[in-house]
């Protein structure tokens, strides 16, 4: 080993929201905390500064906030037979890389989670009964109550500025939120952004078919805000700029506008930018980790020894390091034992355009990222899946986020795809154009999962990453329900026509249109140490002294964004971490 | 061209002080600093020092960036070229490790070293002769006791050889330092006679915020003149007019607000530029809430400074009006106010709370150099990071976008909409601003 650093208290592996969440709060506590991001450093100015960042070609076609993949990336097939590609062009999802991660160019929607999402197993054979899951779903219970996360849930949207209105203050039903929230302490920190045209007919709409529309809770500030950390935030300008890009305003919530600017000030904090972790090192036995080995700018392999490891990068690469540094042990999907690469999971989204008359004005250019009216009706176990037969469910929202050009602008199906015909149409929609969208919850199923590639490796020689996904039977029929229900919530908002992507049984995984960034599992929590990789507190079940965060903790999918649940999780770790394990290191879970 | 003009006139009459001193034979005894009996027996405290220290913001000219805490060399523009800070750490060689406090009071009130040799008014002695003898001798104790020694030596001055010639200082000495410590008006109550104390010396909030003579002196330094802290121009900026005038001064915020800026730069009307940021970060933040306050209800208390020839503010929703009517593209300036500024300023000029500044009213906006406005739309600008709010809110530049005319012509529209009523900008205006940036 060419250079070994001075060890640090606790050293964070990727430094975008959950790296941020940790950094903070532990070095609260006084510890010498140290932040390693594989990326650049970056800032509102001059990272994201108006007007240069508004650029579809740079941010949108060329993906400039996204991670390099002619460096590192994955391969992927849709079932284990098959041979595994590289994903050599951002296409379905979108990492992130620099500091802030993809919390720089997420759109905003800040929702929580269902209770029942977080014991789906115990519910389900509750209300169902044990015939009710199919054969190969691996369902399983998380380990942690929606009643534990709620103070964290609580106080990430207050450090995200969060825009909504609360259905449910501590069992008291609010009039114009969401009736079927779980129970919250507190209102929003701030109230709803104002509706934009899409919003209101979907809105209208829903309600005529008897559904329960309220606003979708946006981390896009209405009002200027000053956090819990001191930090300021400014109002969204509906510019229409949010998901890919850095955010001119500081209204999206991110770890540069909502952390960083306290944390810098903490003189036991620093980070370092451009060092990409390869591994994290642990003792001979394995049961401790001892540090951590990254690449630096000058592609030196340098060793980072820490007390304690934090695994805080984006869902791929937490999972990544995992398995090569040969921590848990990894999944076979043909004997079912292993925890490494298990239950990993892809929330599916169906999307469909709404083309109106010429006297009904949508103005798509203008937007956020969160803003949007929403139904949940059909969400966890809202709706009765008996007579359905599957299991799931999801949101759907009107949301308005700013469609451009370079972006791509939608027609409706028969318009012609180029020429004068094609400007025609464009001329004739563009101002008269919404979307409404599906997204739905992933089960986790024996044959997906994620495991190192045999044949591809990155550019610091490492095994790419293997993801193993297509869609099953369950999902693709929850799919085609969601499918029905966009499309008559069209007809009720008043479209002329109506087109766009619903996934039905007999399609698979199409890895080159964009999806959503919305992977998860593969490091599941849990109370057993055979089907999860970390405990209730994401502490690794074999090295004691390693926590792991990010979606890859999700033991399946769930119906809701998943931001708003990693950065609970992480604030949920971070207070055991203080309260617990810092008093008394060692295993925190009895197995 | 008006800086260099001032510079030759500086030139004439610094030959005119020195064959005038010649002549008048100046005494070159050290002069008396004037230190009461009691000092003799009293204890300094260096821990009360430090906060004399922070009060003063020594850092903000002697201690350069990544720099020895204390140890100078940071350039302060004069007419007459760059000084540099000096080396105030108990070194003996090169600090102020052999001075006895009679030195160091001399220091303070005369600008006079210990070798005779006299200090450029730079240093603000002018405001520190306000200074009492118990906060001058627990300053002492501070930086002897409490700042570690550092052998940095002084840098010599980019001033032209022949007018670093420092005797003649005496004579202007003689004509523009008040050798009197702070008398406070009992009528007026304690937090108003703390503030007045602070602000005229400690804090020497007029160094860059009351407009100077033809000798660079501040033309008043003891609110004794209705231009004092009525707003000036200095070193490519325009510090703001802390008066009570309703247009371009402090007439319509409230002591709260004032005190609130103090405390984190920014407040419900503007958030503070350019040097304010640093002495904001390194001073105000870190005064107790009482003295921001006491020095926040002194401002109030001063009456406006003349009206002739200031910018008047009536609030008015007409440049709104005109927006939302379509009819912004007859204004020039209002079409790059649309395209590069409403994003976060807003077609109202209201802004956003304290993320974003309002417009209208705003004393930079509003000043009568409207260098520091220039400035902003060029180079942009960030906000100090404090305890209470540690956000750097920036503004990204606009100089890469905008050549001088649009610059005047955007700066122009600013200076006059929402009921703002400030003087036109000039391209000439944009570049001798530009210039000085580069």
């Amino acid at each position: 080993m060419a250079v070994t650093n001075k060890s640090v208290d606790v050293v964070i592996v990727g430094f975008g929201w959950t790296g941020a969440i940790m950094a903070i709060e532990l070095a609260k506590t006084g510890l010498n905390v140290l932040a390693l991001e594989r990326g650049e450093d970056q800032d509102t100015v001059p990272s994201f500064a108006y007007p240069k960042v508004v650029d579809e070609i740079a941010q949108s076609a060329r993906n400039g906030l996204l991670q390099n993949l002619s460096k590192t990336t994955v391969t992927i097939r849709h079932d284990k037979d098959g041979r595994a590609l590289p994903y050599r062009q951002i296409g379905s999802f979108k990492p992130g890389t620099g500091v802030g991660g993809a919390g720089i160019h997420w759109s905003g929607v800040h929702s929580r989670v269902m209770p029942e999402e977080l014991r789906l197993k115990t519910h389900t054979l509750e209300r169902y009964g044990r015939g009710f899951i199919p054969e190969d779903m691996q369902l399983q219970d998380w380990g942690v109550s929606y009643e534990e996360l709620e103070p964290h849930f609580d106080r990430f949207e207050y450090v995200c500025g969060t825009s909504g209105k609360a259905g449910n203050i501590d069992g008291v039903m609010m009039p114009g939120g969401n009736p079927f929230e779980a129970p919250r302490a507190r209102e929003y920190p701030l109230p709803p952004l104002k509706d934009p045209p899409t919003s209101v007919l979907f809105a209208k709409a829903t309600k005529e078919l008897g559904y329960n529309p309220f606003p979708l809770p946006a981390s896009n500030a209405s009002r200027p805000y000053r956090n819990p950390y001191g930090c300021d935030l400014g109002p969204c300008n509906f510019c229409g700029f949010c998901s890919d890009y850095g955010c001119i305003n500081y209204s999206k919530a991110s770890p540069q506008t909502t952390i960083l600017p306290a944390l810098r000030a903490m003189p036991n904090f620093a980070y370092r930018t451009h060092a990409h972790v390869t591994r994290v090192n642990t003792s001979a036995d394995g049961k401790t980790a001892t540090g951590v080995t990254y690449i630096d700018a000058q592609g030196r392999e340098v060793f980072q020894p820490a007390g304690m490891v934090v695994l805080a990068a984006f869902h791929l690469h937490n999972v990544r390091l995992m398995l090569s540094s040969k921590i848990g042990k990894p999944y076979d999907p043909n004997t079912g034992e292993g925890v490494i690469g298990r239950n990993f999971c892809y929330q599916l989204i169906n999307s469909v355009n709404t083309f109106f008359d010429k006297q009904t004005y949508i103005n798509p250019f203008m937007g956020s990222g969160g803003v949007g009216q929403a139904i949940e009706d059909f969400n966890a176990d809202n709706f009765d899946h008996g007579p359905l037969g599957f299991i799931g469910g999801g949101i759907i929202w009107g949301r308005q986020t700013g469609i451009g050009p370079v972006r791509g602008i939608p027609l409706p199906k028969g318009a012609p795809t180029w020429g004068s015909g094609w400007k025609q149409a464009v001329k004739d929609n563009y101002a008269h154009t919404g979307r409404i969208e599906a997204q739905m919850s992933n089960m986790a199923y024996r044959g997906a999962y994620l495991d190192l590639d045999p044949t591809y490796r990155d550019a610091y020689g490492e095994p790419l990453l293997r993801m193993t996904l297509d869609w099953q039977d369950n999902d693709l029929r929850m799919s085609e329900f969601f499918g029905d229900k966009l499309n008559a919530i069209a007809k009720a908002m008043g479209a002329t026509s109506a087109s766009g992507r619903v996934l039905k049984r007999g399609d698979h995984w199409d890895t080159r249109a964009y999806q959503s960034t919305h992977i998860n599992g593969g490091t599941s929590m849990g109370t057993d140490p055979k089907t999860s990789a970390v405990n209730k507190y994401l502490q690794s079940w074999d090295t004691s002294n390693l926590f792991v965060l990010g979606a890859n903790v999700f033991a399946h999918g769930i119906g809701y964004n998943p931001t708003g649940l990693v950065g609970a999780l992480a604030y949920w770790a971070a207070d055991n971490i203080r309260s617990k394990y810092l008093k008394s290191p060692g295993p925190m879970a009895a197995v | 061209m008006r800086l260099a003009a001032q510079s030759w006139l500086i030139v004439i009459l610094a030959l005119i002080a020195a064959v005038a001193a010649f002549g008048l034979a100046i005494n070159r005894n050290l002069p008396d600093p004037h230190l009461g009996p009691a000092m003799a027996k009293r204890a300094p405290n260096p821990s009360r020092g430090a906060y004399i220290a922070t009060l003063g913001d020594c850092a903000a000219c002697h201690t350069t960036p990544g720099g020895a805490a204390l140890a100078g060399g940071v350039p302060l523009a004069t007419p007459l070229g760059s000084v540099y800070s000096t080396n105030i750490t108990p070194d003996r060689e090169h600090g102020i490790g052999a001075y006895s406090f009679t030195d160091f009071a001399r220091v303070m009130r005369q600008g006079v070293r210990p070798d005779g040799a006299r200090l450029y008014p730079a240093m603000p002695y002018t405001a520190y002769a306000k200074v009492s003898d118990e906060d001058l001798q627990d300053l002492f104790a501070y930086l002897t006791q409490k700042v570690a020694a550092a052998p940095a030596p002084d840098r010599v001055p980019g001033i032209p050889w022949l007018l670093r010639v420092r005797w003649p200082l005496a004579l202007w000495n003689k004509a523009f330092l008040q050798d009197a410590r702070f008398a406070p008006e009992p009528a007026k109550g304690a937090a108003w006679n703390r503030g007045a104390y602070l602000v005229q010396g400690l804090a020497h909030c007029g160094t860059c915020h009351t407009p100077r003579g033809l000798g660079f002196q501040e033309i008043s330094v003891d609110g004794g003149s209705a231009f004092y802290l009525s707003g000036a121009r200095l070193a490519g900026e325009s510090p703001v007019n802390l008066r009570g005038n309703a247009g371009d001064g402090l007439g319509r915020w409230s002591a709260d607000e004032i005190a609130e800026l103090l405390a984190t730069g920014r407040s419900p009307h503007a958030a503070v530029l350019g040097q304010m940021g640093e002495v904001v970060a390194q001073s105000t933040q870190f005064m107790t809430p009482d003295d921001r306050s006491a020095i926040a209800a002194y401002l109030k208390s001063l009456p406006p400074a003349p009206e002739e020839g200031r910018a008047t503010y009536a609030p008015s929703g007409a440049t709104l009006a005109a927006f939302m009517a379509g009819r912004e593209s007859t204004v020039p300036g209002a079409r790059m106010f649309m395209d590069s500024c409403a994003a976060c300023h807003r077609l109202s000029g209201e802004g956003e709370g304290r993320s974003f500044p309002h417009l209208g009213g705003s004393p930079t906006v509003l000043a009568q150099h409207p260098d520091s406005l220039i400035r902003v739309i060029l180079k942009g600008a960030r906000l100090p990071a404090t305890e209470a709010a540690p956000s750097r809110l920036a503004m990204p530049p606009f100089g890469w976008r905008y050549d001088d005319q649009q610059v005047a012509a955007l700066a122009s529209f600013v200076r006059q909409s929402w009921g703002n009523n400030a003087a036109a900008v000039s391209a000439e205006d944009v570049e001798r601003v530009r210039k000085g940036l580069r």
